[in-house]
């Protein structure tokens, strides 16, 4: 059995027009592995994603998931993965439950088998009781999560999710990445694409960043947050700030009651906490001003 | 479990869908044809035909009663492929399938199937409404079979090749409006072609449709105006070239696959 999920090699994909998608993109993706594919909007993602899935013709290179060549055997390939796009792709008129046992026969799951996962995944989301409805009628949250269910109909062993909680509320998305961390526990390699970069902060070990259809970085997220080289945190004070002085430290006063102060990355934290004390400061409470991850990743797409 | 049975499943799954598609949106499928053809029996059938006499030796109600059963199965299994393709296209349900490890035949075959049961069963319809009107009698069931379900297959192949295409809702309404029309009543459903002069005899023997109608009209009436051996050459000819032409275009995936 292979050890890896997904393998990628020298992936090219030309648009008519010559427009370039990918060029030469390299990836490997460990099976179990929880993996985000990051990226700004146009830098290669979705294509990346629907080349594996079958939704996107390539122009060079090699794709194999487990083990099986998309080329040589694209059913075996097609059968691991579970695809959750990024814009909704059922039909609107038809029922919740049609829509994925009709999706669970496309992969030879028997109707019986399929109503019964149905159930088990409908349920496991909050769907069950939407069942006979039909899916235009459901919300956006709704529609989200019927399409993870209708990606998991076939068990499949790899579970690509292209911007799976866009557009989702906070509490939703919250159960949405519960769900996501059960599956990966039980054995699914997941490979998530998101905007939302504590997302992937949260949920994924390994990331990938791609800009302009080339992997600029793939690492594990402890390795990248490690290179963050300073970070800018907001400490909101006990008492109004009369006066403030920290040498040494770059900061600016949000306002009487806050301070954003930037840590280099020799900087320690106790060194300004003993400041605060000399001034009689209290803290409050602390905060990053922005996501590690999103500094991270800003930093290494306007660098490129 | 083995490929086969994958496919096999995968078919059932889409064939079935397909047919219930047609009951759920009955008023769309299976009424417009049993109004519109009621209304070609009563005028045509009844208030001209009895003024017009016979054709070929039979009463004109008689004559007309095949090629207006022709023409409900061929527009039938055209609309029926076309509008529910490019319907999977437009909302990009069509995707359910590309990822799907359900290969290009089988595909196909689902959506034939959808195309078949709706024009068949579209002319079993209309053959017990020219019932209401005329005794029309079967003299070759079994070439009436076989010419219904080879005129099926090759016009929801047409109507797959058009969806594949299309780009707007208009896309698949062109084809039906402009040339399936024009070449179904020129195509020998009301006249026969020894009524009409040697040119438009002609331009009629250009007509693939002349052929399909008259082929079926032998099966029922036992009377007919071409070669039927020809007719049936050339309904396989069709179903082979379209099958052939559909499969390459998704296999590749123009039309489905950026």
């Amino acid at each position: 059995m292979t050890a890896t999920a997904l393998e990628i090699t020298d992936l090219y994909k030309t648009y008519p027009g010559n427009v370039s998608a990918l060029s030469g993109i390299n990836l490997s993706i460990q099976r179990g592995d929880f993996f985000a594919l990051l990226g700004a909007n146009g830098a290669g993602k979705s294509t990346t994603i629907g080349i594996i899935a079958g939704l996107v013709n390539k122009t060079s290179g090699q794709v194999s998931v487990l083990g099986d060549d998309l080329d040589r055997s694209p059913h075996l390939v097609k059968s691991h993965i579970g695809l959750v796009p990024q814009e909704f792709n059922f039909h609107p008129f038809e029922p919740v439950e049609q829509i994925i046992v009709n999706q669970a026969g496309y992969y030879g799951v028997s109707r019986k088998l399929a109503l019964a996962r149905c159930e088990t995944y409908l349920k496991q989301l909050g769907l069950w009781h939407k069942r006979h409805e039909s899916a235009l009628k459901l919300s956006g949250g709704m529609k989200r999560r019927l399409m993870i269910a209708r990606a998991l109909t076939h068990e499949p062993e790899v579970l690509i999710l292209d911007e799976p909680t866009a557009g989702v509320d906070i509490e939703l998305r919250r159960s949405m990445w519960q769900f996501l961390q059960t599956l990966n526990a039980d054995g699914r390699t997941i490979i998530l694409t998101t905007h939302y970069l504590e997302e992937a902060e949260s949920l994924c070990r390994n990331v990938a960043i791609i800009n302009q259809g080339k992997i600029v970085e793939n690492t594990s997220i402890a390795n990248l947050l490690s290179r963050l080289n300073q970070q800018t945190i907001i400490f909101d004070t006990e008492k109004p700030m009369m006066e403030v002085n920290l040498p040494g430290f770059h900061y600016d006063i949000i306002d009487e009651g806050s301070i954003a102060v930037t840590i280099a990355g020799e900087q320690r934290l106790n060194t300004l906490f003993d400041l605060f004390q000399q001034q009689a400061i209290q803290i409050r409470s602390m905060r990053n001003k922005t996501n590690r991850l999103e500094e991270l990743f800003l930093q290494r797409i306007t660098h490129e | 479990m083995n490929n086969c049975q994958i496919q096999w499943i995968a078919f059932l799954t889409l064939a079935r869908k397909e047919v219930s598609r047609i009951f759920r949106i009955w008023p769309q499928t299976l009424l417009p044809p049993v109004i519109t053809m009621s209304l070609y029996f009563t005028i045509f059938g009844q208030f001209i035909g009895s003024r017009v006499g016979d054709m070929r030796a039979v009463p004109y109600v008689q004559y007309i009663a095949p090629g207006l059963i022709m023409m409900a199965v061929i527009n039938n299994a055209y609309m029926n492929v076309s509008s529910s393709f490019f319907g999977a296209k437009f909302s990009k349900s069509v995707e359910e399938l590309l990822i799907s490890p359900a290969t290009t035949s089988v595909i196909m075959l689902g959506y034939l199937a959808g195309g078949v049961v709706r024009s068949c069963m579209i002319g079993l319809i209309v053959y017990v409404i020219a019932l209401i009107f005329v005794h029309v009698p079967i003299s070759h069931p079994w070439l009436m079979l076989l010419v219904v379900l080879l005129t099926s297959i090759s016009f929801s192949l047409a109507g797959l090749f058009n969806a594949v295409f299309a780009k707007k809702f208009d896309d698949i309404s062109i084809i039906p409006t402009f040339v399936l029309t024009p070449l179904t009543y020129l195509g020998g459903v009301f006249v026969s072609v020894h009524n009409l002069s040697p040119t438009w005899q002609l331009i009629s023997k250009a007509n693939p449709i002349l052929y399909i109608v008259d082929a079926f009209r032998f099966s029922m009436l036992g009377i007919s105006d071409i070669n039927i051996k020809f007719a049936i050459a050339l309904l396989i000819g069709l179903c082979a070239a379209l099958y052939a032409m559909c499969w390459w275009l998704l296999y590749r995936g123009i039309g489905t696959r950026s």
